[in-house]
């Protein structure tokens, strides 16, 4: 928190104060965290890294929140394993899954809520609120709770039951709204204006609340023992996650805890159904076209991402490919994942890891790569997306003949 | 022509005097923030890009539905309707 030196607008480079802004008075277009750097290098260690907490907040210099109080309920430091068996069944090389399904909710909603809500209380709100396709109310919900603020969050109506109930049981207000999240998402984005006493995480906290995803290239970055792997497929939705994840390996260079600058290709995993940004790619256009979502990959199911043309723009730059999948592919990426490394990840992970597939068939990813897949979010979370496709082996009165009669079981 | 709502996000209501609603009179997207830009000088500039498209980050919404999935600036607005204008950046 002491690096950061205020905001900026990323299209026409406007400063800004550091308070609850996320839009450019001028041009509409983001602000960001400006820091700095040469103090930042000057501070970190990777000594003080590793004697860090096993949260997020071990890389607090390379964040915009102060950790002397953090909302912590403990989001980050989440494993990276390495996939042999599910690069055996891809043809690749060096796999690893960032299995970040093992956060305290459930998803890596909880790096970015933590980041904004610590902030938020610094500035002094006593309301958390969010737009959310799910995971992301989850998340503020069960931050809010630990804090003691109150949560006012809002969802699409027809989310998955999982969702619901794990978000409703933290005990804040839950709204949904009839209509998709890009419905929420603009509700919200009015909303904002006319409460300004509530930190929005995503609308008027968002600057800082973005910054939270680094933290998915700093653990890669540690847990490889200091190096950047040479290419990462990340789930995109707004598009945020994936230019903080490519912007997170630069800064670790630029503070000096990469040795080598780091050349990492970022690619991206949208659903068929909900592929605005995947599209854009194929054609070749600079131009973001808003779709009308349908995919059961609802955490992922924005139509009109605020982010999309950034990640575009750093999916080319780096040699990248964005590539979308269609549900069932999602349902096999799912079971794909389970089967080869015993993870159990939601629809959004079935994206990324259907998308790896057909990535590696068409050669972008490559077997002499080192790669790294970002497994975002819980399968408990979607269990209604493989329900009609798993089931019980047998079904059996509980006699040894019953079991015999079912089963053919190799001694 | 009969008046329509336009609703001015916060970012710009230095602009509209502080109001959050200005009434205008247009009958498609464009005439109506052509209008809105006659009433309170300012608006166009920092609505529109250097090719009189709108601003890669700003949306307006007809009733609620987004103009790209209508007729863009060419979406026709009925009276009584409002218009609303939304920073894209949000969400996710």
């Amino acid at each position: 928190m002491p690096f950061v030196a205020g905001l900026k607008c990323r299209e026409c480079a406007r400063p800004y104060p550091a308070e609850a802004l996320h839009v450019c008075e001028f041009c509409f277009g983001p602000l960001e965290v400006v820091y700095d750097y040469e103090a930042i290098a000057g501070a970190v260690s990777r000594e003080k890294i590793a004697a860090g907490p096993p949260t997020i907040w071990r890389y607090a210099d390379l964040l915009p929140a102060s950790d002397r109080s953090p909302v912590n309920l403990g989001a980050g430091f989440t494993p990276l394993v390495r996939a042999d068996r599910l690069a055996a069944e891809l043809g690749l090389g060096e796999l690893w899954v960032k299995n970040d399904t093992l956060n305290p909710t459930g998803s890596f909603k909880d790096r970015v809520v933590s980041v904004a809500l610590t902030k938020a209380r610094e500035l002094g709100f006593k309301v958390a609120a969010c737009a959310s396709t799910g995971n992301l109310a989850t998340s503020v919900a069960a931050h809010s709770a630990r804090a003691g603020m109150d949560s006012v969050v809002f969802i699409p109506a027809d989310l998955e039951v999982g969702k619901v109930v794990a978000t409703a049981v933290f005990g804040g207000k839950l709204i949904a709204v009839e209509g998709n999240y890009d419905d929420v998402n603009r509700l919200c984005a009015e909303l904002a204006g006319e409460r300004p006493s509530w930190a929005f995480v995503n609308v008027n906290v968002r600057t800082y609340y973005a910054e939270g995803s680094k933290t998915l290239a700093f653990e890669v970055a540690e847990q490889l023992g200091w190096q950047a792997p040479d290419h990462v497929v990340v789930p995109i939705a707004s598009g945020s996650q994936l230019t903080k994840v490519h912007k997170g390996f630069g800064e670790l260079h630029r503070v000096g805890l990469l040795d080598e600058e780091p050349h990492v290709r970022v690619s991206g995993a949208q659903a068929e159904g909900c592929s605005p940004v995947a599209t854009a790619f194929a054609a070749g256009s600079d131009h973001i076209r808003p779709v009308k979502p349908s995919t059961i990959a609802k955490s992922l199911a924005i139509g009109n991402p605020a982010d999309g043309w950034y990640a575009l723009d750093v999916v080319r730059r780096t040699g990248g490919a964005v590539a979308a999948v269609s549900d069932d592919e999602i349902v096999e990426g799912i079971q794909l994942l389970a089967r080869t490394e015993g993870i159990f990840a939601e629809t959004a992970g079935g994206v990324t890891i259907a998308t790896l597939a057909k990535l590696a068939a068409g050669g972008v990813v490559r077997r002499d790569e080192r790669v790294v897949v970002y497994v975002t979010g819980l399968g408990y979370k979607t269990l209604e997306a493989v329900t009609p496709h798993v089931a019980p082996t047998a079904t059996i009165a509980p006699t040894l003949e019953a079991f015999n009669d079912a089963v053919e079981v190799e001694e | 022509m009969s008046a329509v709502t336009v609703r001015v996000p916060t970012q710009l209501r230095s602009l509209s005097g502080g109001a959050g609603e200005v009434s205008v009179d247009g009958a498609t997207v464009g005439e109506v923030l052509k209008a809105l830009d006659a009433a309170h000088a300012g608006f166009a500039e920092r609505l529109f890009d250097e090719t009189a498209q709108l601003r890669r980050f700003v949306n307006v919404f007809v009733a609620d539905e987004d103009v790209r999935f209508l007729q863009g600036l060419d979406t026709p607005v009925e009276p009584g309707q409002t218009v609303s204008i939304v920073p894209a950046v949000a969400g996710g």
